[in-house]
């Protein structure tokens, strides 16, 4: 039997960059096969020349033992071959049903296509509303949008970049059911991933890339993660290591049984949100995103304004009527979800995008800016913090996601915040940059500030958290000691099944008691 | 009584050449293009309509001649900025000042000659009605069509497959890209239609509206629809709406000054253009709302990757 795709010799340079150099795998009907590398290892450029979103300087591609010439993802799809995108392909205005059936052949029927999303996505517990706008979805809808939608066509080949970020623990034992199922059925499938326990638990192969050329294959069943990771960063995985730690006696954020409606008809509303975070600790935000996280986040950072001053005190001093800035002004400082367009301008220059929130640091003086300075700290903040970008003149949008994300922790670090909220740190971020991430965060916590990480990745919360507290539908849990809980419990607390919600803040000294 | 209905069938004759040149542009911009050329088109579209017209060919073929200038105009623009990828603007305002240059010179030799206009149809038992066949029945041929067109426009958006895909692309044209669009082919057509739009809209007040050729004849109809579009969040109902607002206006300032209001008629005259743009930006006020019908990529010239 021909393989279901092969690969020979694949090449493909950019300006500086040989993002892919001779790769070669083979695909086998049925087939989980891992895409293992760090960020700019070439993993989504070979996606993006298997789909057809870019074609290859050199090599081959067999489908199903044929040569496919230069080819679309028009062609693509005919082929049977679908692909998730990291960022997604989705239309924000449009509705589920409408963003399904622009890339389903034939004519529109949106009721009748509408039915079959809902059919499909109950199938492979992958729930979403086909009526709503992606504009009012979560980043994890959205995703789950983009796999109802490959699955629709019924893919040969279905290629998932990253796909378990964003799903709850028990979500993703679903989706692996799921994979598996369709493997079963005779769907091949290329994982890209980060998590090797999900690789080992789920693939059957692995190819892994490392500078763009193959540096391994493995049997993920049959190896470690540390041989795995070895292959994948060339060297051992940084360990990130969490110290014990003095606490503020009063904390340095509070917020005060918070209620707050959504802006949007179809965002969620806060409901009587209480926390405390003290200094020298890292507190987690868990949950399936869409539950409140971007809200509570948007009140916090002072995107929002809350009804009332006190409902949010930071080192006891009512800010909630403070804009961003001026909260910013008072040490608070924010990393929003989405780097670009939130976090950076995409066409800016780093030195430019440390302007927008450290022109604090005496980079503005009578109006006008000291562009020396502004380079100088975003010179810093590139080799402090390990950055691979060539120097403060390169264009946000040209960073990878680690790259950037690392560039803008950076920046807000070293603005010293006295609380600093981290909205998914490490949100596509490879395992090497996540490390560092982490550890800055905590090293961070450990220096004094108090620190707030918003993930939907357990596995990282429990790394670096001292405390979690758990969204569902709007409303927080009561707090829980990271050494006194687990990923199950979590999971539960998540999907509304665990237990009330928090009914009574736990005061200061229960806190101190905790940690 | 009179009056008001006299006023009523006026004002929808006034709003035609806008809702062809509005609605086209509506579905240009929708595409996520920002043809500023309208002016231009219009202007096109009217000498070529009287143009063909003297030349003894029959009205259909002049209109017809119109539209294809419309077109024709509009493809110079594509060329430009969807296979050169020059600045959008640029283009639109070349457009606009090359249309006035081309229609004058077209237009030397016509003098003022008056056209005969197309006459109003008259549809057995309904036109003979008392007030309502006067306000809905005696119109050209023209006027029905604007609203067929408004009624395809509006199907097509939000109703076909093809109309889904123009949104898309109009939205983010690399998602629409990476999904297997072909987003320049697509861009090319809506920008045609545009153009064919707008020479319509120049042809209506060529051959019905004013009806002879003076330079310039569009005073500024080009950008109040573009205009339109924009205070109209790319709705077509209330691009319709504005249309007929204008319309109004500028038939209420002409009554104005046939009783000799002391006001200036400079003032009068300026009404339709401030009052449109007045109520428009007032319902056009919620920002939500603006950004759903909001054709994120507009202006930005779409380079495909890879």
């Amino acid at each position: 039997m021909n393989p279901r795709l092969e690969l020979r010799g694949i090449s493909k340079s950019y300006p500086g960059v040989l993002a892919n150099d001779e790769i070669s795998l083979t695909v086998q009907p049925g087939e989980i096969h891992a895409i293992l590398g760090e960020n700019g290892a070439g993993k989504s450029t070979l996606m993006k020349i298997i789909y057809g979103a870019t074609h290859a300087d050199a090599g081959e591609i067999l489908c199903d033992g044929v040569a496919v010439p230069e080819h679309g993802p028009a062609v693509s799809r005919e082929l049977g071959i679908e692909m998730v995108y990291q960022h997604f392909a989705l239309f924000e205005s449009l509705t589920v049903a409408e963003n399904v059936s622009l890339s389903m052949p034939g004519n529109m029927d949106l009721k009748a296509l509408a039915a079959r999303i809902r059919d499909v996505s109950e199938k492979y517990g992958l729930p979403i509303d086909p009526d709503r706008r992606v504009l009012s979805l979560s980043v994890g809808e959205r995703q789950r949008v983009e796999i109802v939608r490959c699955l629709l066509r019924n893919p040969k080949l279905l290629i998932l970049d990253e796909p378990t970020s964003v799903l709850t623990p028990q979500a993703v034992h679903k989706l692996f059911e799921t994979l598996r199922t369709l493997a079963q059925e005779g769907c091949s499938i290329l994982y890209i991933s980060h998590k090797l326990d999900e690789v080992r638990a789920l693939c059957h192969s692995a190819t892994v890339l490392r500078g763009g050329r193959v540096t391994g294959v493995a049997d993920p069943r049959k190896s470690t993660s540390a041989e795995l990771a070895r292959m994948m960063v060339g060297n051992d995985l940084p360990e990130v290591i969490l110290t014990k730690t003095e606490l503020s006696h009063a904390p340095m954020l509070s917020v005060n049984n918070l209620s707050m409606a959504s802006e949007s008809v179809v965002g969620t509303s806060l409901k009587s949100v209480s926390l405390e975070v003290h200094g020298g600790e890292i507190v987690g935000l868990a949950g399936v995103s869409g539950n409140g996280q971007s809200e509570l986040a948007a009140a916090i950072s002072g995107e929002r304004i809350t009804n009332a001053a006190e409902d949010i005190l930071l080192e006891g001093r009512p800010i909630g009527h403070l804009d961003a800035g001026r909260r910013r002004d008072l040490g608070l400082g924010f990393v929003p979800e989405e780097r670009l367009g939130r976090g950076a301008v995409p066409p800016h220059e780093l030195s430019e995008n440390a302007l927008l929130t450290a022109h604090r640091q005496g980079m503005v003086k009578r109006g006008m800016v000291n562009r020396k300075r502004a380079r100088a700290f975003a010179r810093d903040v590139i080799d402090k913090y390990s950055v691979k970008a060539n120097g403060p003149d390169a264009k946000a949008h040209g960073l990878s996601g680690g790259n950037l994300q690392k560039y803008i922790m950076g920046r807000e670090i070293e603005m010293a915040p006295r609380v600093l909220l981290v909205s998914q740190p490490t949100w596509g971020v490879d395992v090497g940059a996540s490390a560092y991430i982490r550890q800055t965060l905590i090293d961070l916590s450990r220096s004094g500030a108090a620190v707030i990480v918003i993930s939907e990745e357990l596995e990282e919360l429990f790394e670096i958290c001292d405390r979690l507290y758990v969204f569902c539908h709007g409303a927080l849990s009561h707090s829980l000691d990271r050494n006194a809980t687990n990923v199950e419990e979590i999971g539960l607390l998540m999907s509304g099944t665990g237990g009330a919600a928090q009914t009574a803040v736990p005061s200061a000294d229960e806190v101190r008691h905790v940690v | 009584m009179d009056l008001f209905v006299s006023m009523f069938a006026a004002t929808i004759i006034a709003a035609t050449p806008l809702i062809f040149a509005a609605l086209g542009e509506l579905v240009v911009e929708k595409s996520g293009v920002l043809n500023l050329g309208i002016e231009g088109m219009m202007l096109i579209g009217a000498a070529f309509g009287i143009w063909v017209h003297f030349a003894g060919f029959p009205m259909i073929l002049a209109v017809g001649a119109a539209v294809v200038g419309g077109a024709l105009a509009s493809l110079m623009f594509g060329v430009l900025a969807l296979t050169f990828m020059t600045n959008q603007y640029a283009a639109g305002l070349a457009l606009a000042i090359f249309g006035a240059g081309v229609s004058a010179f077209i237009g030397r030799g016509f003098g003022t000659t008056p056209v005969e206009a197309i006459q109003p149809l008259h549809i057995p038992g309904l036109s003979d009605i008392p007030i309502l066949g006067e306000m809905f029945f005696q119109f050209d041929p023209l006027v029905y069509l604007s609203f067929v067109l408004f009624a395809a426009v509006s199907w097509f958006l939000y109703r076909t497959k093809a109309g889904l895909a123009l949104r898309a692309i109009g939205e983010s044209p690399d998602s629409a890209h990476a999904i297997g669009y072909q987003v320049i082919r697509i861009r090319y057509l809506a920008v045609m239609f545009g153009g064919a739009m707008a020479g319509l809209g120049g042809a209506y007040l060529s051959l019905v509206y004013t009806p002879l050729w003076v330079e310039n004849m569009t005073a500024g109809r080009g950008w109040i629809a573009l205009a339109l579009v924009v205070f109209a969040a790319w709705r077509p109902r209330r691009v319709i709406f504005g249309a007929w607002l204008f319309g109004g206006m500028t038939i209420l300032q002409l009554q104005g000054q046939a009783i000799g209001l002391t006001v200036p008629t400079e003032v009068l005259s300026a009404l339709p253009y401030v009052a449109t743009i007045v109520v428009l930006v007032l319902i056009s006020r919620n920002r939500e709302a603006m950004a759903l019908d909001f054709p994120t990529s507009l202006a930005q010239p779409f380079r495909p990757k890879g």
